[in-house]
């Protein structure tokens, strides 16, 4: 008989539904096996020209029928295929899923093309005058909804049948970690037995990849897009932005047994601090990091010895990857040389919003299948950061529990912890 | 048992009429206040601008305040006043335990760069090239991060050290009322003893005003009070700029510290009305009867934005009940978008803590002249999602 309540006397909570989209395909099913062939998804830009750009390589998903539609539209039909795959697999009704929806999206603005569009449709005034005078003339419900924050969560509410108003959520790239704890924290409470936790990014636009660039965030390492993301390598230079999304469906394990749903496994605990140091940077003692791990296992009630695997952020800018090797080594001490940490980012990039729900995904598939993911690109390490990183290759391991990690800009640090089985 | 009834302890109000709690119950309770209104900057569509601030009150380092678009400072500026208020700034301690919900837009662009684009691209058939050009080197490298939305609380971290936790919700006015209720319901389940809420909303740029007028929904022509814009020019909302923020906390954790008790806060309902089937009025309807509302005359402070079809909804469903007497607060500040319905929970919490209540703030709005135990607070969406909370006197 498993216990229901965990340490803390609040509801279990497993994962009865997994869907995922990244550059390496939709579905588990492909991403599970390219994952673990050590396959990688970043690829040249073709979605717009790259003339004058730094950075010439990305791992945006570019074979789903909204890629050329606009990061709105992408990010729609992102998350609605991994919520569809989730929820089938739960074993829900598609269109009446009856418990709240928590989706991680980027901010939107409104894109260069509708600007393009608007601002020829009138030839008098300034450009702000125009846009605003032909935007009321046309008045397209299309437009307006691509600039609207909530209008994502909208349609998928419609389109599932979640319950209630549905919370879009940004917290940076951590944002997808932070749509899992959401969903975690509402079934604890009792608010509800089951939530669809959504992390969905598709804005992968040239602005985007601009502003990044200007931050000096990206790899410019063009000439062979499979190699330029090499998390925790020397020669490491920066994150390749990318694209995808994950879904979970998170259940009481009560309700999940009571109607005899298969438990993919459980979301023990989650963690998160805020860093005050700067608007990029961490604080150089990584405190509020090494808070948010610690935070993560009191709340799941294990022990520092009791992680068998680290999902890191890995992230392969040179700062996250220091920073994240010195909190990982200050919580767990000399045993972190002997947990395997490795990086899906050094396969399928930086998902931004989409992230740490893709990586939750991927460390439960981890914990069934018994395999962990490999570091790939690990070919020239850091000697500053001594870690076991499963490089290049995946590894047949017996998994039990996950630390994933996510770290943001604007300090937002989150950490889920996941067991393969209810205890 | 742990008493994790939240209340309210912390108010920090910015707009066009002023800033905090006091100068805004000052104003609200003079009869015949006149809305402070910018008819000229964006004809023709009058705002309600942000008055004077002297940032370096709340955001001491110039720095800081380089950092940040006129969106992010408001916000940060509006939850410095309210850790003010509730006596946490400066106190490492309860600010490093703070958790922090914060509703936020974004998008504060660069309209000049904007407008050399579109300028440009009359000329020019590769605009997609165009764009790389003009944004590579015309683009400020940090406006990235000051115009970022979940950036409002990353700054509130870094200026007033609320570290406990830190997530950004968005959504329009939705955002505001699930920042509220979660932070709630973090309190009343033990997951949070004090909480930062709140968002801010600076309309004065284009792409603020456009985000409304792509659907058509800004009014045009003379300015008229929110009920009053039925059938007029435009779309029926006048924005303004203005932040609001409060710490909630459980009431154990407030009287622990001997903390001033503004209110408290009780049920917070949230809805997603299927509107295209014309049901949110019924809706609105269904969450009033979940308010737990008091018997006897109520006073409601309505977010109603003035859009037509959803404040003709809101209005037929208070006018439902006629113990309610509302006061459309947009019809002084503005339309202030994720902040609205912090705004409107802060202004019942300020009734019931002096002990009064609002007059009519247009012609036509019921009287209400007895001593509010309850106050309402409604923030119906302009466009989608709709919320609203009862706010009590302290027990």
């Amino acid at each position: 008989m498993v216990n229901l309540k965990d340490h803390l006397g609040r509801p279990v909570v497993a994962v009865t539904g997994i869907g995922v989209v990244t550059s390496l395909g939709v579905g588990k099913a492909d991403n599970w096996a390219a994952l673990t062939s050590g396959k990688s998804g970043i690829h040249p830009i073709t979605r717009f020209p790259t003339d004058l750009l730094n950075t010439r390589i990305s791992g945006m998903v570019d074979y789903l029928p909204s890629s050329t539609k606009g990061a709105s539209a992408l990010t729609y039909e992102l998350a609605e295929t991994a919520a569809l795959e989730a929820v089938e697999e739960a074993g829900f009704a598609t269109d009446d899923f009856d418990g709240p929806l928590f989706l991680a999206s980027p901010p939107v603005e409104l894109d260069w093309r509708d600007r393009f569009t608007l601002y020829a449709g009138d030839d008098e005034g300034s450009a702000s005058e125009r846009l605003l005078k032909v935007a009321r003339s046309q008045n397209s419900l299309d437009m307006f909804d691509t600039s609207q924050f909530g209008s994502i969560a909208d349609r998928l509410a419609d389109r599932f049948g979640t319950r209630g108003l549905p919370i879009t959520t940004s917290t940076a790239c951590a944002s997808g970690a932070t749509a899992i704890q959401l969903g975690v924290e509402a079934i604890r409470r009792g608010e509800c037995d089951r939530a669809l936790s959504v992390g969905a990014d598709g804005s992968a636009t040239a602005e985007a990849l601009i502003r990044f660039s200007l931050l000096s965030a990206l790899s410019t390492n063009n000439d062979v897009p499979e190699k330029a993301s090499k998390p925790f390598s020397k020669d490491r230079d920066g994150f390749v932005l990318a694209e995808g999304s994950a879904a979970l469906v998170l259940e009481s394990l009560e309700s999940a047994l009571a109607r005899g749903a298969e438990v993919l496994g459980i979301l023990r605990g989650c963690g998160e601090k805020a860093d005050d140091f700067h608007r990029t940077r961490s604080k150089p003692d990584g405190s509020p990091a090494i808070a948010a791990v610690k935070a993560a296992l009191a709340d799941a009630g294990l022990a520092e010895d009791e992680i068998d695997y680290v999902n890191a952020h890995g992230t392969s800018t040179p700062e996250n990857d220091k920073m994240e090797h010195l909190s990982l080594s200050t919580v767990f001490g000399e045993r972190i040389r002997k947990i395997p940490v490795s990086s899906n980012k050094s396969m399928i990039g930086h998902t931004l919003s989409a992230a740490g729900a893709i990586e939750a995904a991927f460390s439960l598939m981890t914990m069934r299948e018994g395999v962990i993911p490999p570091t790939i690109n690990y070919d020239n390490p850091d000697p500053s950061i001594e870690l076991d990183v499963v490089p290049n290759v995946m590894r047949k391991a017996e998994v039990r529990t996950v630390l994933s990690n996510s770290f943001g800009f604007g300090g937002q640090n989150t950490c889920l912890v996941m067991a393969r089985e209810p205890v | 048992m742990a008493n994790r009834d939240v209340v309210i302890t912390g108010i920090g109000l910015v707009s066009s009429l002023g800033e905090g709690g006091a100068a805004h119950w000052d104003k609200l309770t003079t009869a015949g206040t006149a809305p402070v209104i910018d008819a000229e900057r964006f004809q023709p569509y009058a705002i309600h601008p942000l008055p004077e601030i002297d940032w370096g009150l709340q955001i001491a380092k110039r720095g800081d305040q380089r950092q940040m678009e006129t969106w992010q400072r408001l916000g940060t500026y509006t939850a410095g006043m309210a850790l003010d208020d509730a006596g946490i700034k400066g106190n490492d301690e309860l600010s490093a335990t703070m958790d922090m919900v914060v509703a936020a837009g974004g998008g504060e662009r660069d309209e000049a760069v904007d407008a050399g684009v579109l300028a440009a691209s009359e000329n020019r058939t590769d605009r997609d090239v165009l764009i790389n050009e003009k944004l590579t080197t015309e683009l400020r490298p940090t406006l990235f991060l000051a115009q970022l939305s979940n950036l409002l609380a990353g700054n509130i971290s870094i200026v007033h050290k609320v570290t406990g936790s830190s997530r950004t919700f968005m959504g329009e006015e939705g955002a505001g009322v699930s920042a509220i209720e979660t932070a709630a319901a973090r309190i009343r389940s033990g997951q949070s003893t004090h909480v930062l809420v709140g968002g801010a909303f600076q309309t004065e740029h284009s792409d603020m005003l456009l985000g409304y007028e792509l659907a058509g929904y800004l009014h045009r022509g003379p300015w008229k009070p929110v009920w009053q814009r039925q059938g007029s020019e435009g779309g029926g909302v006048v924005t303004g700029s203005g932040g609001a923020f409060l710490v909630l906390e459980s009431r154990d954790h407030a009287e622990a510290r001997g903390q001033k008790i503004y209110a408290e806060l009780g049920p917070v309902l949230s809805g997603r009305a299927r509107r295209r089937n014309g049901g949110l009025s019924a809706n609105i309807a269904e969450l009033l009867a979940k308010a737990e509302l008091p018997e006897g005359e109520l006073l409601a402070i309505s977010g109603a934005s003035g859009a037509h079809a959803a404040t003709a909804a809101e209005r037929s469903a208070l006018d439902g009940n006629p113990a309610i007497a509302a006061r459309a607060l947009s019809s002084l500040t503005g339309h202030m978008k994720e902040a609205q319905f912090p705004f409107a929970v802060a202004l019942a919490a300020l009734a019931v803590d002096r002990g009064a209540g609002y007059p009519a703030f247009e012609a036509g709005e019921r009287d209400f002249s007895g001593q509010p135990r309850n106050v309402l607070a409604t923030a119906i969406g302009y466009h989608q999602f709709e919320g609203m909370a009862l706010v009590s006197a302290p027990r």
